[in-house]
């Protein structure tokens, strides 16, 4: 009797409670549109921010319900706009995955320092109160605040000099804005190409503080006739939007500022 | 007039060792004008000055070479006659890049000439008197370099009731001020006249630490005759007994809200490098191309107070002052608590520089900070009532939001945290990191929020 009791109490509970839920999935539901789980799961998922959006859900949100542009995931590049815009049915213009490179090749062997430096171990630190000792007042203080900021790892500091993996990197342009000395560029993967330096001193300055630093002597603008090389302030600029294949301007510089650096995945720095 | 001890004792604060016995019992020398001169345009807070000369032009000393480019913003005139060799952007010695004048000195030292003051001061239009000084290129001396015009200048609704002359001359080794009042104390008192007549300032109060009895007695016979309420006040030696809001307390026991200017206790703070210099501005016309800065530290053979021309490079001063005794552990512009540690010799010092301080290698220590161990000692050294070691783990987990709801703008930067702390840690350039970020953020807010606004 107590057995027959207590199980009509247990299943009585139990029925209430479906009954409820059964009554809140009817009437309490949200619709949630199936394609924003379909879009968010194309995402990379690493929720870096880049495309403006808090995070890649936010983002797929958006995308499907507001109609946001579909090529605004870097770090998935254009394989997922692809994929995006297929899905949704929108068109997307193809563009380059853009890596970032740091523009300076003096570490501790070319470049030389004047003083010690004992203050707070981060970039912008070191630049309030005007470098951490390198003579080089534009070139790379080396203090790691850039490899900090990558939100995957692709910046690793060699010999007081940060070098990006192009392999790793996810183009989110965050090692960019933190930079103080603001060193870091963004160019096309296809690039390979690249004068690494960012010194606006004149050549006689340039040469007393690094022995790779540019030194605007004009011979690599000269070879390519300033097609895809340009000078400026002392500097010779690669200009990405003009191609530049000339691989005899690296034996040219006299200063080996100009370096073959394939940004391409899975090949090294 | 009245001598009195201060009633009243800011928070906070430390005491160093001061180590001012070096230099503060020897005269002023004033230094020949050496061959170059590195004249700096931002020199004063605000905007930086904009240049009026280029390179090959001819100067003579007092010739204006870069004027005022804002509201907050000063000129800048040439210490001595001269070549320009080049008008270029360069490191400055408070570390930042600037554009520098550079100048070769002629060797004539030959000055424009100023018109004769023609009619009395005391006759003159406040506007009038604010115009020459601004022309002077006065700014204010004891460091932060603020426009003295702009301060002159309350706006509408504000009345300055109590000026404050700021002798205190806190930071240890430095004794610029301390001399200049001893030898220069009628200069200053009339300055303070004119700074009185242009405020409408009922009250004066000329602030001095007791550990310089020579420069009270000298400032107490200079200002003897002074009429209205006028009164010296000896405030205890401590650090950073010489701040601006820890000098106001000291004098009137009012506290500068957070956020607030000195105006806002009907205050207003003046170093007395600067109560010398507008005296010049007025009297003589005379911009302002020189000033006493103190030269010391172990490391230098002659510790001097030198009155030397703005633009004056370290090296030369160093030259000056017998050159270097072993070797060089830091170069700080400024005293050592406050100070930038330079990375060149050939850096001109400015307007706001007091002093050069040469330490040892011995004197020198490198510290690996270790984590907060929760002591308080910052806390009880802050004269700004602030929290520095919650402050300083925020900030290095860049926490900016909690970090200004914690109030770290209201950090005056005076480094008696550090001072203090047991573990190391380096809570000054957190704050400072802090505060430029914090400032960052608020601009990013403000600017968003005014878009919102257009957008409605």
């Amino acid at each position: 009797m107590d057995l027959l009791i207590q199980t009509l109490i247990i299943g009585g509970t139990g029925l209430a409670c479906a009954a409820i839920l059964a009554v809140a999935a009817r009437f309490l539901a949200v619709h949630e549109d199936p394609r924003v789980e379909t879009v968010s799961a194309m995402l990379p998922g690493i929720n870096c921010g880049t495309c403006g959006f808090a995070g890649c859900a936010e983002y797929a949100k958006d995308v499907v319900l507001h109609g946001a542009a579909a090529d605004l995931c870097k770090p998935g590049g254009s394989e997922t706009a692809a994929r995006i815009a297929a899905f949704m049915g929108v068109e997307v213009s193809e563009s380059e995955r853009q890596v970032a490179i740091v523009l300076c090749k003096g570490d501790n062997t070319a470049a030389k320092r004047t003083v010690g430096y004992n203050g707070l171990l981060d970039c912008g630190a070191a630049q309030q109160v005007g470098g951490n000792g390198k003579a080089c007042r534009y070139g790379c203080l080396g203090l790691a605040s850039c490899a900090r900021a990558c939100p995957v790892g692709a910046i690793e500091i060699r010999d007081g000099l940060a070098t990006i993996h192009p392999g790793l990197c996810i183009s989110c342009g965050k090692c960019v804005v933190t930079c103080p000395r603001r060193l870091i560029r963004m160019v096309p993967e296809s690039r390979s190409l690249h004068v690494l330096c960012s010194s606006l001193d004149r050549g006689p300055e340039v040469r007393k503080v690094c022995s790779v630093g540019c030194i605007a002597c004009t011979l690599c603008a000269k070879a390519v006739n300033g097609q895809g090389i340009a000078m400026r302030n002392n500097l010779a600029v690669v200009d990405y939007t003009v191609p530049l294949t000339e691989e005899s301007i690296i034996a040219k510089c006299p200063q080996h500022t100009i370096e073959k650096r394939p940004g391409t995945k899975g090949e090294a720095a | 007039m009245k001598t009195l001890r201060a009633l009243f004792n800011p928070r906070g604060g430390i005491h160093p060792a001061y180590h001012k016995e070096a230099t503060d019992s020897t005269r002023v020398e004033v230094m020949p004008v050496p061959k170059t001169l590195y004249v700096a345009l931002n020199q004063h807070l605000g905007a930086p000055s904009r240049p009026v000369v280029k390179k090959g032009d001819t100067v003579l000393r007092g010739q204006p070479l870069a004027e005022s480019a804002g509201y907050v913003s000063s000129w800048v005139h040439a210490p001595t006659s001269g070549i320009i060799k080049a008008v270029e952007s360069r490191l400055t010695a408070g570390g930042q890049l600037a554009t520098v004048v550079e100048i070769e000195a002629n060797g004539a030292d030959q000055a424009i000439e100023s018109p004769a003051p023609a009619t009395d001061w005391r006759v003159m239009q406040t506007r009038e008197l604010v115009d020459l000084i601004l022309q002077a290129g006065v700014i204010g001396m004891g460091g932060a370099g603020f426009p003295t015009q702009v301060k002159l200048l309350p706006p509408p609704g504000k009345t300055i009731e109590t000026l404050v002359i700021n002798g205190a001359e806190c930071e240890p080794y430095l004794t610029a001020d301390h001399r200049l009042m001893v030898e220069e104390s009628a200069r200053i008192s009339q300055g303070i006249q004119i700074v009185q007549r242009i405020l409408g300032a009922t009250k004066v109060r000329v602030a001095i630490e007791d550990n310089k009895p020579e420069a009270i007695a000298a400032m107490e016979s200079a200002l003897k005759m002074a009429e209205g309420d006028i009164q010296l006040v000896v405030v205890k030696t401590k650090y950073p007994q010489g701040a601006e809001k820890q000098l106001i307390y000291s004098c009137t026991r009012r506290e500068v809200p957070s956020g607030g200017l000195p105006m806002d206790v009907g205050a207003l703070v003046e170093n007395v490098g600067t109560a010398a210099a507008i005296s010049d501005a007025v009297f003589l016309r005379r911009p302002l191309t020189e000033r006493v800065l103190t030269v010391t530290g172990d490391a230098v053979a002659n510790p001097k107070n030198v009155l030397a021309r703005v633009g004056t490079s370290f090296r030369d001063l160093i030259g000056f002052c017998g050159g270097l005794r072993g070797p060089v552990g830091k170069v700080i512009c400024g005293g050592p608590m406050m100070g930038v540690a330079q990375s060149s010799l050939d850096v001109g010092m400015n307007k706001t520089t007091s002093g050069l301080l040469l330490l040892s290698r011995s004197q020198v220590h490198q510290y690996t900070s270790t984590p907060c161990i929760g002591c308080g000692r910052c806390v009880q050294a802050c004269p700004s009532s602030l929290l520095p070691c919650f402050l300083s783990e925020n900030l290095e987990a860049e926490n900016f939001e909690e970090a200004e709801r914690l109030n770290v703008l209201d950090c005056i930067e005076c480094g008696a945290c550090a001072f203090e702390c047991p573990a190391h840690r380096p809570l000054v350039q957190h704050m400072r990191q802090g505060k430029a970020k914090v400032i960052q953020l608020r601009r990013q807010r403000e600017t968003k929020a005014s878009r919102k606004e257009k957008a409605t």
